[in-house]
């Protein structure tokens, strides 16, 4: 039976050969994954069914990166929850403040995850992991406390939707445009429950961060999992940092989708997601007088390096506006460090702009640049709910680095071609 | 077991942020929690006007965004018996399952029913009856593996029998 890369991984875990949509399926976990948010309800239950021993040390991560360093005293609590049971069961991936990073980012640069992985996390943007072409899937913190114990979950085999891409992309056209194009066309459910399989020509030149981006925003989208299939590009990302040996799958060419949805990006212009849900996708030329009050840079989805070089590209000799506060968050300390030494501080801080330590912060409303009353915000994160960046009444909008550092630029929101 | 209570109505797509807003999430208490579900909603003083047993019913997608399980812990603890949705968003509905909150899949009941109807749920078969107007319903059937977490006691008691 011809089966996809989703399907093939799935398989592989629960020891058939091979699985169908629909199937129920109890699959080993290669990397379970939880942070400060969602680790201590699972290391609660943990305890409550009494058990005394995780299932592999070296396989659980412990990220405290939503509201670290500790925004408050409850925070702190909750922080030490995670230290306190990963020193108590020697889990060898807990990440400190001082060696951690946003989640997402963190475990593909370290080689945590890897290729032909089964990744669960109580995260919902753990799906970011299939653009090295994994199964990676988030969760609730039940299910990591269940599978901190036994080493594996249970999973309805979903069906498949194939994403093709095709064209040359333009300038400030990126991953994160495909993706949120993506959304604007099917919806916050339109892969309810489904696999999103990005294939074609614009993803074969897509470098690793760019794939990042659109994995990552699958759950935007309602789906399980975003996925790549691996190639030349992942081989190179994994060669000097894959912990544990990758596995290459690919989907069969008679795999069966429930849908192909085909997409000409040589048209693409850069995309915004407007308040207040990630559907609401519009191309940046039709917004043409959004003031904004705060523009972030950084997050799971555009923390990378690549995303920072961007928005420094586009700053370099320019000032954030009067009335503008512009807050750069590089995701990992191995980026920020990289960026320090590429000079790219210099830029962002003669440009006026913060630089802030590793945190999700203000992505998810916790800290590093909440929003007032009636306030807008321009971002490179994932999300743009009600209150999502602060108040109720505040709006953000979602974009890639390069807009994000334009509009800091012009004040509205706006494009780098509009800079003088 | 029967579930007895007042609907509030809710849109399509209400979010994990609407739920239980993220700048509550420094603690897991239940009690804390639930002080302020549906704050962000359209309803933000719905745990002001709820009595205990009520029940959300919503449009598509109910849960979307994140998959803090300190949603279904707040709506939980909060009183509200049950969800009553045209959809749920995956991680939202394996929670509630793993967790213990009921909820149920019934696009008719939630086109029809009005906000402040009076409702009654029968858990095993799903069976849901509007007292008010008299009419009654039948949501999607449970898949045979969620009713073994039900029956087991959740997720955690499930995996206690597995692993025993």
């Amino acid at each position: 039976m011809p089966m996809t890369i989703t399907e093939k991984i799935l398989a592989a875990h629960c020891g058939k050969k091979e699985v169908a949509p629909g199937e129920l399926i109890n699959a080993k976990v290669d990397m379970v994954l939880a942070n400060d948010i969602t680790a201590p309800i699972a290391i609660q239950e943990f305890r409550r069914a009494g058990a005394k021993k995780v299932f592999d040390k070296n396989r659980i991560a412990l990220v405290p990166d939503h509201f670290t360093p500790n925004k408050d005293i409850n925070s702190a609590e909750q922080a030490k929850l995670l230290r306190e049971f990963s020193k108590e069961h020697n889990l060898t991936n807990y990440f400190e403040v001082g060696r951690m990073g946003v989640e997402h980012a963190l475990l593909p640069e370290q080689g945590i995850v890897v290729s032909g992985d089964v990744v669960i996390g109580a995260d919902s943007h753990t799906c970011t992991y299939g653009a090295l072409g994994a199964f990676a899937t988030g969760v609730g913190s039940t299910d990591v406390a269940a599978a901190m114990i036994t080493g594996e979950i249970w999973f309805k085999v979903p069906e498949s939707i194939k994403f093709v891409y095709y064209g040359k992309l333009r300038k400030w056209v990126s991953g994160k445009d495909m993706i949120l194009r993506t959304i604007g066309d099917i919806g916050v459910d339109g892969a309810l429950y489904k696999a999103m399989e990005f294939t074609g020509e614009t993803i074969d030149r897509l470098d690793m961060s760019g794939r990042l981006t659109m994995a990552n925003m699958a759950i935007e989208a309602g789906g399980k999992n975003g996925i790549i299939v691996p190639d030349e590009t992942t081989k190179a990302y994994e060669d000097d940092r894959a912990k544990r040996k990758p596995k290459y799958y690919k989907s069969d060419k008679t795999a069966v989708y429930v849908d192909i949805r085909e997409y000409d990006c040589s048209k693409l212009e850069p995309q915004v997601a407007c308040p207040h849900l990630p559907e609401n996708t519009k191309g940046v030329s039709e917004l043409t007088n959004i003031k904004i009050d705060q523009s972030i840079v950084g997050s799971c989805t555009n923390g990378r390096i690549e995303d920072l070089r961007i928005a420094a590209k586009v700053l370099k000799g320019h000032k954030v506006h009067p009335d503008v506060r512009m807050i750069v968050i590089p995701a990992t300390q191995a980026i920020y460090r990289q960026a320090m030494k590429e000079g790219l501080f210099d830029i962002f801080l003669d440009a006026q702009a913060a630089v802030s330590t590793p945190t999700c912060g203000p992505c998810l409303g916790g800290h590093m640049g909440i929003l007032a009353k009636g306030e807008k915000a321009i971002a490179t994160t994932n999300r743009n709910f009600v209150g999502r960046m602060g108040h109720p009444e505040s709006e953000v909008y979602l974009s890639n680095p390069a807009i994000a550092a334009a509009s800091a630029v012009l004040g509205r929101i706006g494009s780098p071609e509009e800079l003088k | 077991m029967k579930l007895k209570g007042k609907a509030w109505k809710f849109g399509a797509d209400i979010d994990t942020d609407a739920i239980i807003p993220a700048r509550y999430l420094n603690t897991s208490d239940p009690v804390e929690l639930a002080k302020h579900c549906m704050e962000d909603s359209k309803t933000p003083d719905f745990m002001k006007r709820m009595t205990k047993g009520d029940i959300i019913v919503a449009e598509k997608n109910f849960g979307c965004g994140s998959s803090r399980e300190h949603a279904p812990i707040a709506i939980k603890a909060a009183g509200v018996s049950c969800v009553v949705a045209k959809t749920f968003a995956r991680i939202f509905y394996r929670n509630s399952f793993n967790m213990g909150l009921p909820i149920f899949e019934c696009p008719e009941a939630v086109d029809d029913i009005k906000e402040g109807d009076t409702l009654e749920v029968d858990a095993q078969s799903g069976k849901i009856k509007n007292t008010t107007t008299g009419k009654t319903y039948q949501a999607n059937a449970i898949p045979p593996f969620m009713q073994e977490l039900i029956a087991a006691g959740g997720l955690m008691e499930w995996v206690k029998k597995k692993v025993a």
